[in-house]
This record gives structure tokens, sequence and C-alpha cells, in this order.
């Protein structure tokens, strides 16, 4: 059926591959040549400048740091979910739909809500009061107090992230054969050991791309942090922004962008090296 | 006689109560989960309809005391909140529109059949997705100005599809891998032409999971915050509006814009939630 009209794929995705040069490929080249390039010429005067800013350290510390804390994290949290809905049957739909709900939640939105939990009359001082542990309006939000906005942005970012990595490993575990799992039984593997070397090894597929997205996600992060800590707690995209926004210089914002890619490109490489699927479980 | 019927029972009973001890752990753990998730958006929701005095009361006990529609429809009467809701309607509209239109027919490709540059294309569309897209906005903004897209709900909507697309793509290839081919040639075989039997056939059996996949573009557009806020100056839509206002809002209007993001998305998850597994089975391979 393909050979009379050969011509009939190429014709279906000829939009989307349009669409996608244009508005994928044509700016990721823009943002390069803007990134390196000075009054036309090509240069590192741009790179110079985001490095020697203020921010600069501060800002790829704390991203780094968040995603080093934030990923592994929600990946254990979704295999702990993914664990027990297994164990379940009544409920199981219910309990998924109540765990997924953060996946249509932003990130503004979830900087918002931790906001009113974490802010100084807010739900978690009033805990902490009413239990004695503090005598007065804690503050944990401010620039006075970084290691507490780090740990808040943290649990922001948790909340609201694992659901897309729950999904994506909750998916992978549904396409785990049950018989593996019942031959290991029979042969005596305990509860950890088939976890580890049953099921853990069955769902790398989806453990990659859950790993894949979710670190290109925190490399990305930035309305949580503008929600919960305003300017006091400085990372890759914010500075970005700022650069772009507040200080109308598109280029070193390109710079920003650039390095924010590369970084993104680097920790996808890695996954895929380091996860590496053979290919005929791919199909 | 009756210590040994004692033992006896205490040993028969052990390894039902092991068993519903490990049973009580296990609804816990979900229970308290459950917790995590809902407990903090029930939180924000006293927040917002708890107005200026709700913010200040000290000591909380969170419990829905002194709560009223009136402070949320105070927000939304404030200037600028209804045309951004409208502006994030109208760009998740094209995103949604456009990341099917373009997607779908891909996707269609992709399932059925075999041609040349079927690989490069599916690398295209997965080297999409190690990239941060939003960001691909920055250099936009001097071709929008040009082209004169920036500042406009399309201009967001394009970007918008730049991150919808790919997904789309995907998902709907596999919609479409789970529709019988024979079903289709059987169509032909009747006397369809392929555009008829695809409309006759195939459509009306991928519709569900295509109206999934909409969903889905429609939740990326809506809470994508950063090119939306780099693209826009007057006419933002929500998130940007409220990223820009936020450092001069007072506290209970940032819990009512985070409660007014929230919503839609929840109920169209909801919507869609018998998808979400499949969709993400498919779209993670």
């Amino acid at each position: 059926m393909t050979q009379n009209r050969p011509w009939i794929p190429y014709l279906l995705i000829l939009p989307s591959v349009a669409f996608l040069a244009l508005l994928f490929v044509v700016p990721l080249v823009q943002t390069i040549w803007l990134a390196l390039s000075d009054n036309g010429a090509p240069s590192l005067a741009n790179a110079e400048r985001m490095v020697t800013d203020i921010n600069f350290t501060r800002s790829v510390r704390n991203t780094f740091l968040l995603t080093i804390v934030v990923v592994p994290v929600q990946i254990a949290i979704a295999l702990a979910m993914g664990t027990m809905v297994a164990k379940v049957g009544r409920g199981r739909e219910t309990i998924l739909w109540i765990w997924t709900i953060p996946l249509g939640i932003s990130d503004l939105a979830a900087g918002l809500v931790w906001l009113s939990i974490l802010q100084n009359t807010g739900y978690f001082n009033s805990l902490l009061f009413s239990l004695g542990v503090i005598g007065r309006q804690a503050s944990w939000l401010s620039y006075q107090t970084p290691v507490a906005l780090f740990i808040a942005i943290a649990v922001a970012e948790i909340w609201r992230g694992t659901a897309i990595v729950m999904v994506i490993i909750v998916a992978g575990l549904n396409q785990v054969p049950k018989e593996f799992k019942e031959a290991a039984e029979i042969f005596g593997a305990g509860p950890w050991t088939r976890f580890w070397r049953i099921t853990l090894p069955l769902i790398r597929p989806a453990l990659q791309s859950a790993l894949i997205l979710r670190t290109v996600l925190a490399f990305e992060v930035f309305a949580v942090v503008y929600a919960l800590g305003g300017r006091n707690f400085p990372v890759l995209v914010g500075e970005a922004y700022n650069w772009q926004n507040q200080n109308q210089n598109y280029s070193v914002a390109a710079v920003y962008a650039v390095l924010i890619m590369i970084i993104s490109l680097a920790a996808t490489l890695i996954y895929l090296k380091a996860l590496k699927v053979d290919p005929e479980r791919l199909s | 006689m009756s210590t040994e019927t004692m033992s006896a029972t205490e040993t028969a009973s052990r390894p039902a109560s092991f068993a519903s001890s490990r049973r009580w752990l296990l609804w816990s753990g979900i229970a308290a989960l459950c917790a995590w998730v809902l407990v903090p958006i029930y939180l924000v929701a006293l927040g917002a309809l708890g107005g200026r005095q709700g913010v200040y009361i000290w000591p909380k006990t969170g419990l829905p005391t002194g709560i009223s529609l009136e402070p949320f429809i105070l927000f939304l009467k404030t200037e600028g909140v209804v045309q951004s809701f409208l502006n994030s309607l109208g760009a998740a509209g094209i995103t949604v529109a456009l990341s099917i239109l373009l997607g779908a027919p891909a996707g269609y490709a992709l399932a059925r059949y075999d041609f040349r540059g079927k690989d490069s294309y599916r690398l295209l569309v997965l080297l999409t997705r190690a990239f941060p897209l939003a960001i691909l906005a920055l250099p936009l903004t001097v071709s929008f100005i040009r082209l004169g897209l920036y500042d406009t709900i399309i201009g967001v909507g394009l970007i918008h599809t730049v991150l919808a697309l790919p997904f789309a793509a995907l998902v709907t290839q596999g919609i479409f891998l789970g529709v019988p081919k024979e079903l289709e040639e059987a169509a032909w075989v009747f006397g369809c032409t392929r555009v008829q039997a695809f409309f006759k056939v195939v459509a009306p059996l991928a519709l569900p999971g295509i109206v999934a996949t909409a969903v889905f573009a429609f939740v990326i557009s809506w809470n994508e915050v950063f090119a939306a806020s780099v693209l826009t100056v007057r006419n933002r839509t929500l998130t940007a509006y409220l990223l820009t206002v936020l450092s001069e809002s007072p506290m209970h209007y940032r819990f009512a814009g985070g409660l007014m993001l929230i919503l839609p998305s929840v109920v169209f998850i909801f919507a869609v939630r018998r998808y979400l597994f499949a969709i993400w089975g498919i779209s993670s391979k």
C-alpha cells in the first residue's frame, strides 16, 4: 500500500516538520548566535558578562542543588506509590486520580499553594505554634533563611512534580508481565530482591524517560521559586528572565538559555548512557 | 488445657494479624500520600476564600471558618483578571487546534507507513524533549516584534504549540496503532477512498484518545509561565499576569490566583483520568 503513493506519509508529516523547523530549529540557532555574538561578530563578551554577574554562581549552584535533591526524592516517592497501588484492588482508580492531580497544576500555582502554608501567618507556623515548638511567627521564605527557603522550594517542587514521574512509572509497571513476579516468588525471592532484581530492571525504559523529563524540567525551575522567594533565591531561568525583561539585555539572556540547554542535553545523554535500554525492549 | 488452646489460637492468628498489620501499613501509606496531595490544595482554597482578614488570623486552625465566595469574586473583578483568563483560554485553544491539526497527521503517518526519514523524524520529535523549550521564547521576542506577533495571543499559542506538538504526534501515533488496520482495509475493499475510510472508520475509533490528547495540550498551554511572560506585555495570559503582579498583590489575591489556576486543570485531568496511563505508557517509549 505504500508503493503506489509513496508521498502520502511525507505529506502527512510535512506540516509538523515545517512548524518545528520555523519555531524550534530557527529560534534554537538564533539563540546560539545571539549568545555568541556581539554587534554581528562572534564574541564571548556576553558569556563573560554572565559569568561575572553577581548572581551567576549562586544561580548555578542553587539550580543544581535543587535538581540533585528534588529528582531522586520524586523517583523514590513515585516508586513507592507505584508499588503500593499495585497491591490495591478496589479504589485503585480513585487513588491514582488523586495522586495525578498535581499533573494539572502549574509551577506558579504550586508556589502559591505552598506560600499559603509557609507564609508568616500560615498553616505551618500555626501548627508549630500550637505544638509549642515556636513562640512567635517564624519566617521561612526570607533571604535571611536561605536553607529554609531552599527546603520550601524543594518541597513545593516535589509536591507538584512527583505526579508525572508516578504516571510514567505506573504505566511502566503495568507492562511488567505477572509471570516474572510469580516465577521469582516460586524461586523464593523476597519482596526486596524482587523489587531490585526484577521490577526495577524491567521498568528501566520508563525510569529513563521519567528521569530525562524530570531533570530537564528541574533545570527549568522558575515560577515556583519566584512565587515563594521572589528574588531571594536566584536560579538559571529566573536570571534569564531578569536579563530579558528587567535589563532588556537579550544577549545575556540568550547565554543563560544556551547554558540551560547544554546542561539539559548533557543530563539527557548521561541518562541515555547510564541506563542503556535494550533496543528489543523498546518496541 | 486452656493455656494450650490459647497458644494454639495465638499461633493460628499470628499470620493473619501479620497480614492485617501489613494491610494497615499499606493503607496508611496510601492515605498519607493522598493527604499530601489534597491538603495543600484545600489550604490554598481556604486562603483564597478567607479574604484579607483570613490572612492575618493567628494561629490558624485549618478549619473552614469565616470563608465566603466574596473575596474570590472581588479578585475576579480586579482589573485584568478576567481579560487574562480569557487570553489564557484563547492561547490554549490555539495550542489545542494547532497541535492536533499538525500532530495527528504525523502520528497517523508514523503509525501506518514505513518511509525513509521516519527515524529522523522521530529523532527530531524526541530531541525537542531534551530541550527546555520555553527558553526559545527569548530569541522569538525579536522575530515576533518584527512579524507583529509580539504581545498577541496568537504568538503565545504558537510557542505553546512547540511544547505540545511533539507530545501530540507521539501520542496520536499510539492511538492510531490501537485502531486495527484490518478495519481500515475492509473499508477500502468496500469502496471507500482513503480519506473516506479515515473519517468514517478510523477517526470515530480514535476520537476519545484524540480528545484526551487535546486536553493535555490545553493543560500544557494553560500552565506555561515563562514563554507567556516573556512574549506578552499587555495581552497577558493568566499565568503571566499573576507572575508580574505577584510582588505587589496582597496575600489573599495571590491565593485566589493560585486557586483559579488550579481549578480548570484539575477538572480536565479528572475528565481524562482513564487515558492518563495509556497515554504516558505510549509517550514514554
